[in-house]
């Protein structure tokens, strides 16, 4: 049996990656030697007189068996390292994951919601995968595991992290302008830390008025809506939100051009159906908040834009 | 006879090119049309490591990039590797191969060139038209290309249409090979080159069906929203992918089977002596053809499909890996007890043999089910395909036309150029391509415009491999160029062939043969 299916994903990985490495590497060693050494030895200087040999069915039927077997151990031991992939321990902590054009969710049980995905050393941590738009995929090189996450369905995936330390999120599958930039981290704190840290975070939900940051903004970094919109009128993908309300824009509302003020109404069906009403020179390309985002949500959103002077 | 460049019938100059039925001269036409688009791929590939030299942006924007790689996928993978050898060198070579005058349908032989540059011209039109260069990358994956507000549609119908020369290039391939093979021509005296173009024209004609029927669906789905791959209204995104795979995937069969079938002619008539193992690289042709029909989940691994699906495409995968072995070690056998020359054709061949090894090994670790989870959709991915396509089917390209040149054109090459060339392509290759594979291990994805600062050494690496590498095209095509005009003319039979096209003047004559030999022995017999 392999060595390293404790669980661990990068061991597993990494043990079946040298194990198709060694046999791989012999093969194109054997193969460029004898091409090169043939080359030589029989080159027409040193050859003149060629052989007619047209096979050997005894070697046919070694080079057939020999590779045959070779990658039938290559597919049993990927198969069981995906299984040990796949098969989620008991007692493990859920967390879902919601991608959208291009910032990453993370929902705890406990109702926290984060855009950096915190968990406990040594704990496996089960993530639930969907997606609000497009298809993105959740990978994690330093633990090596990836997960697609696709619209209207549920994906799953596990891992645990061995070493505490912070390590890069990205998105694998091709999601649109700002691909490159959908990227988050995962920071794995000590038990204690961890639950100190979730249990904080759980009270001030709790609390419905969070220390610090005032609920909009946080629902706004949240959403992900800062991936698009700046509110320093810096400019992104989308307009930015900086003194919007209040001003009079261009809009393009099925394909004709039209002007219109910026009043709470706007705000709202903007998030609701963002590509109804889209300003002039942006992509219609925003997922919608519909049955994403509560009503309590919407309200809470549109009264922070209102303020962004 | 007179030669198929003199003129004869109603056209003249241009017009007795682009509505002639000759397949010599459809051959030519491919062979100039599809070398263009390879020239822009290439310059648009440039691009792309240009921008990558440094993290941040560089010289482009994000949206541009995208677009860039996107136009560098449609058109190497559809314009030019797809049609590539069957329509270049197939329709040259395989009637003269097997004994005939023509190919079996030479008016529909010159329609699906038209329907080529139709689906070409429409690809071009999108870019400036709509909303502008597609940026969904050569998959069009759903919900991503329903939503992208670019120019999709015309794109699309850019591939669908190509698709249809693609199945007419099929049929007439496998009916030639069928119907007109010269008395004495039996199936195991055809060269293993017809052997290759044979099988691909089988999956041509069976798969691409399949990607037009999807193009199609996700025209519908576009311009009348049909709802069957978007979520949103009640589709499944995965069925796409399958749908999608079900094409592209022996499609990398359709580039790399007739590839084979080139460094099986080579070989033997470099190294003299008959090829090793011709049934068991005949067969492999068939095998890989069928086994590899079946394989294209394995491009769905973390997508979300069923791990039971999973474990069986897995095991598939595995599979068509011992063909494609079997026919290295035949190749590598051949060399053995021969009289070696090696001219330039034999070195390219040589190093096909070396690449598509790296190509085909580096692709065992996304066969197998846990390490691709941690690979796919990274410069792995990019690293070994780019192996297995370029260093396989592009070399085979570049040695077939060291190969065949003096007989195409009826001039022989500068011959040492193309030793000075292929050292620049190799050490740029791999300068080029190699630290993808590294990048990929290390968790670099593909598919990204920026990048974090850890993997920057190598991404520069890369991009100055890239610099070496068209310094060896630019070499190797303009010694092409040049002797084309300015060659010395060609003897009938330079290399001591002794298949049927060595047996004619050169270039052939216009209905390639006075009278139709009869074959009396294998393609392979020198003595």
């Amino acid at each position: 049996m392999i060595r390293g299916l404790t669980g661990l994903s990068d061991e597993i990985v990494q043990n079946i990656f040298l194990y198709i490495a060694v046999i791989s590497v012999s093969i194109l060693v054997l193969i460029t030697f004898l091409m090169i050494y043939f080359t030589f030895r029989y080159h027409r200087r040193r050859n003149p007189h060629p052989e007619d040999i047209h096979g050997n069915l005894w070697l046919e039927i070694l080079w057939t068996v020999i590779p045959t077997l070779l990658v039938l151990s290559m597919f049993y031991y990927g198969w069981t390292g995906f299984h040990a992939l796949k098969k989620v321990p008991e007692g493990a902590l859920k967390v879902k994951i919601t991608a959208r054009t291009w910032s990453w969710l993370f929902e705890y049980e406990n109702g926290l919601k984060e855009t950096e995905l915190t968990i406990p050393i040594e704990k496996p941590i089960h993530l639930q995968l969907t997606s609000q738009d497009v298809i993105h995929s959740f990978y994690v090189p330093a633990f090596r595991v990836k997960q697609d996450a696709v619209p209207g369905m549920t994906t799953s995936l596990w891992f645990r992290a061995r070493d505490l330390g912070t390590y890069d999120v990205l998105c694998a599958e091709y999601c649109g302008q700002q691909h490159a930039y959908m990227l988050t981290k995962v920071r794995v704190l000590s038990e204690e830390e961890f639950y100190r840290w979730y249990e904080e975070k759980g009270k001030e939900l709790q609390m419905k008025k969070p220390v610090g940051v005032p609920l909009g903004e946080r629902l706004f970094q949240e959403k992900g809506c800062m991936a698009c919109h700046s509110v320093d009128g810096t400019p992104r993908v989308g307009p930015t939100l900086k003194g919007l309300f209040g001003k009079t824009i261009v809009v393009m509302t099925e394909g004709k051009e039209r002007q219109l003020k910026v009043d709470e109404d706007y705000l709202r069906k903007s998030l609701l159906e963002p590509n109804a009403d889209v300003v002039k020179g942006f992509p219609p390309i925003m997922p919608s908040q519909k049955g994403v985002s509560t009503e309590e949500d919407i309200t809470e959103l549109v009264r922070y834009m209102k303020e962004l002077k | 006879m007179p030669s198929f460049y003199e003129e004869n019938g109603r056209f003249r100059g241009f017009w007795a090119w682009i509505f002639s039925t000759d397949h010599k001269r459809i051959g030519l036409l491919y062979l100039l049309s599809i070398l263009s688009f390879y020239a822009i791929g290439v310059l648009l590939g440039f691009l792309i490591r240009l921008e990558l030299i440094a993290p941040g942006p560089t010289i482009m924007r994000p949206q541009t990039y995208n677009a860039l790689f996107t136009l560098h996928g449609v058109i190497m993978i559809f314009l030019f590797v797809i049609p590539g050898i069957p329509a270049i060198f197939g329709n040259f070579f395989l009637p003269i191969q097997i004994g005939a005058r023509d190919v079996a349908f030479p008016k529909l032989n010159l329609l699906s060139w038209w329907i080529y540059m139709g689906g070409a011209a429409l690809a071009i039109l999108s870019l400036f038209t709509g909303g502008g260069p597609i940026d969904t990358g050569w998959t069009f994956y759903v919900p991503y290309s329903l939503r992208t507000p670019v120019n999709v549609p015309l794109a699309v119908l850019g591939v669908f249409v190509l698709g249809f020369s693609s199945i007419l290039t099929g049929i007439n391939m496998v009916t030639t090979t069928h119907q007109l093979r010269a008395p004495g021509m039996t199936w195991f005296r055809l060269p293993l080159f017809v052997w290759g173009i044979y099988a691909t024209a089988w999956i041509q004609i069976l798969v691409t069906p399949v990607v037009g029927i999807t193009l199609l669906l996700t025209l519908m789905e576009r311009l009348v929203g049909v709802g069957i791959f978007d979520p949103a209204k009640g589709g499944d995104p995965l069925l796409y992918q399958h749908l999608f795979w079900i094409y592209s995937h022996p499609a990398v069969y359709i580039m790399i089977l007739p590839a084979m079938g080139i460094i099986s002619e080579i070989l033997p008539v470099f190294a003299r002596r008959t090829i090793f193992g011709y049934k068991a690289i005949a067969f492999s042709s068939l095998a890989i053809a069928i086994v590899g029909s079946f394989v294209w989940g394995h491009h769905m691994f973390v997508s979300g499909q069923s791990d039971v699906a999973s474990v069986v495409f897995s095991l598939l995968t595995f599979l068509v890996a011992v063909p494609s072995g079997v026919k290295v070690f035949n190749w590598v056998s051949t060399l053995y007890k021969g009289s070696i020359e090696v001219a330039p054709p034999l070195l390219f061949a040589l190093t096909f043999i070396f690449l598509f090894a790296i190509g085909g090994l580096t692709g065992l670790f996304q066969g197998a089910l846990a390490t691709d989870v941690h690979l796919h959709d990274t410069y792995w991915v990019v690293g070994h395909f780019h192996y297995v396509i370029f260093g396989g089917t592009g070399f085979a390209i570049f040695g077939a036309l060291h190969y065949w040149f003096p007989k195409m054109f009826g001039r022989m090459y500068h011959r040492k150029i193309p030793y000075i060339a292929w050292g620049l392509l190799f050490v740029g290759f791999n300068t080029l391509y190699f630290p993808m594979l590294l990048l990929g291990w290390q968790g670099m994805p593909r598919r990204y415009f920026d990048y974090l600062p850890q993997f920057h050494s190598l991404q520069f690496l890369s991009t100055i491999g890239s610099w070496i590498l068209i310094g060896g095209l630019i070499l190797m095509f303009g010694n092409l160029v040049h002797c084309l005009f300015k060659g010395e003319k060609a003897e009938s039979n330079p290399w001591g062939g002794a298949t049927l096209e060595w047996q004619i003047p050169s270039p052939p004559p216009r209905e390639n043969f006075d009278e139709i030999p009869l074959v009396s022995k294998g393609p392979y017999e020198y003595r």
